[in-house]
């Protein structure tokens, strides 16, 4: 028994004259992982975009705990994790400024849990260099920190596992599943073929969107 | 790395900690601009350099540069901060901060004014500081100085936040350093008249209360109304990348 959280009726997005998705519906409740796969260019960024209320080019509804998102924008923004192809993070300040910055913007903390989310993603020792020194798949560790610092129920993971080892998306596909397993919902994109059972696969590329 | 996270799945009210947030927002620019100096100090000493080339190019004399002196200090003051304008949200831009900015669950109006402050703060004070010490070379008088650098404390901020309005706009859009200035000029040229208008009438023994309140109607209305129009611009912005 999951409740819904986020639902997307009928969407239709188009791109320079071209249809991505049309007629396409999608709900997504506490304890789904829903992986829109497709080839490049079918839309996988864009209808994540679509969800995070970024991208507000799209026909169709979207609806938050059943109310329409527009009205409820700041409720679920504080709901709503979304991490992108670029990760946010900062060149000029420290992985540790950069996680602070995100977390004070959205809810109070404790300053040892950021640490502990830098030892987490393996960022041990890294804490107080500039992000400019670390590496791409460092930068983007720095920004999957904010996953082991998330309270929010929804995560909107776009491309996720670039840049980082196979250990990592390993280790990153079990904290995917405890989520879920927790009660929080997972929409993500990847290439990576993904060890979860329980998970969905939205599929993108034709004209109509399924979800099997 | 953990295969568990640590922080429950809990279901938040909206946006909570506007004080928190704004603190946040504003040290984090301060910090920003203490670590890539570059950004600040490149506009004041293209200040400096327009302000001493006039004397160079038109004339040493004290008369003319006692009267033309405040305007000079004025358009180089107004050309820094548009060649500073480009760089507001160009980096956040670039590497993605912007959106999750955008998507903090946190009034963005109020976030953007905080931000613009803290960009004042960072890059026009100390330009406002050295205002005193190029009066003294363009020969102004010490009375004439401090009209001077009260216009540019009440007109500074209005470029500024003027000017954040075009930058939201544009930051999605490559090069448009050029575009920027382009589309903000019109909008300094009010600011401009009123700004050196102060200084000139209080020359020639006028009242300048006048112009010191329209300066001060403008500077509340950009307040109140640019934040919304810079939260509207970003947010388009962001839809685009």
């Amino acid at each position: 028994m999951s409740t819904t959280l986020l639902e997307a009726r009928q969407l239709y997005c188009e791109r320079d004259d071209r249809v991505l998705f049309s007629g396409l519906d999608l709900s997504v409740g506490s304890g789904d992982i829903v992986r829109i796969a497709g080839p490049n260019g079918a839309g996988k960024t864009t209808l994540l975009r679509v969800l995070a209320g970024l991208n507000l080019s799209f026909e169709g509804g979207l609806s938050w705990y059943g109310y329409p998102l527009h009205q409820q924008r700041d409720w679920y923004q504080a709901n709503m994790l979304f991490l992108g192809h670029r990760a946010g993070i900062t060149a000029s300040l420290t992985p540790l400024e950069n996680l602070r910055c995100w977390v004070d913007m959205r809810r109070p903390h404790r300053e040892e849990l950021l640490w502990e989310a830098l030892a987490d993603v393996g960022l041990e020792g890294y804490e107080d260099i500039p992000s400019a020194h670390l590496s791409a798949g460092q930068q983007r560790r720095v920004a999957l920190a904010r996953l082991y610092l998330s309270t929010e129920p929804v995560w909107l993971l776009d491309e996720a596992f670039t840049a980082i080892d196979q250990g990592a998306v390993k280790v990153l596909e079990s904290l995917i599943s405890s989520r879920a397993a927790q009660g929080g919902a997972v929409v993500l994109s990847t290439h990576h073929r993904l060890q979860l059972d329980e998970c969905r696969v939205l599929e993108l590329g034709g004209s109509l969107g399924f979800a099997t | 790395m953990q295969p568990e996270s640590r922080t429950p799945v809990t279901l938040r009210e909206s946006g909570d900690g506007l004080i928190r947030a704004g603190v946040t927002t504003f040290r984090r620019e301060l910090l920003i601009a203490f670590r890539e100096k570059q950004d600040v100090i490149n506009p004041l000493v293209f200040f400096v350099l327009i302000v001493s080339l006039f004397p160079l190019g038109i004339s040493p004399e004290t008369e003319f540069l006692r009267d033309a002196g405040a305007g000079i200090i004025w358009v180089a003051a107004l050309l820094a901060i548009l060649l500073s304008l480009n760089m507001l949200f160009r980096n956040d831009y670039a590497d993605g901060y912007l959106e999750q900015w955008v998507l903090s669950p946190q009034p963005l109006a109020m976030m953007a004014l905080v931000r613009v402050s803290a960009v004042w703060v960072a890059s026009v004070v100390p330009l406002l500081l050295l205002v005193p010490l190029l009066g003294l070379m363009l020969h102004l008088p010490a009375e004439r100085i401090g009209v001077l650098t009260l216009t540019l404390l009440m007109g500074s901020p209005v470029l500024l936040l003027i000017g954040a309005i075009g930058a939201a706009l544009t930051v999605s859009v490559r090069n448009s350093g050029m575009l920027l200035a382009l589309l903000m000029t019109p909008f300094y040229v009010p600011v401009l008249i009123f700004g050196t208008g102060a200084v000139t009438a209080f020359g020639q023994g006028a009242s300048i209360t006048g112009h010191l309140a329209i300066l001060g109607a403008m500077l509340a209305l950009a307040i109140v109304l640019a934040p919304l129009a810079i939260a509207a611009g970003l947010r388009m912005s962001v839809a685009n990348g």
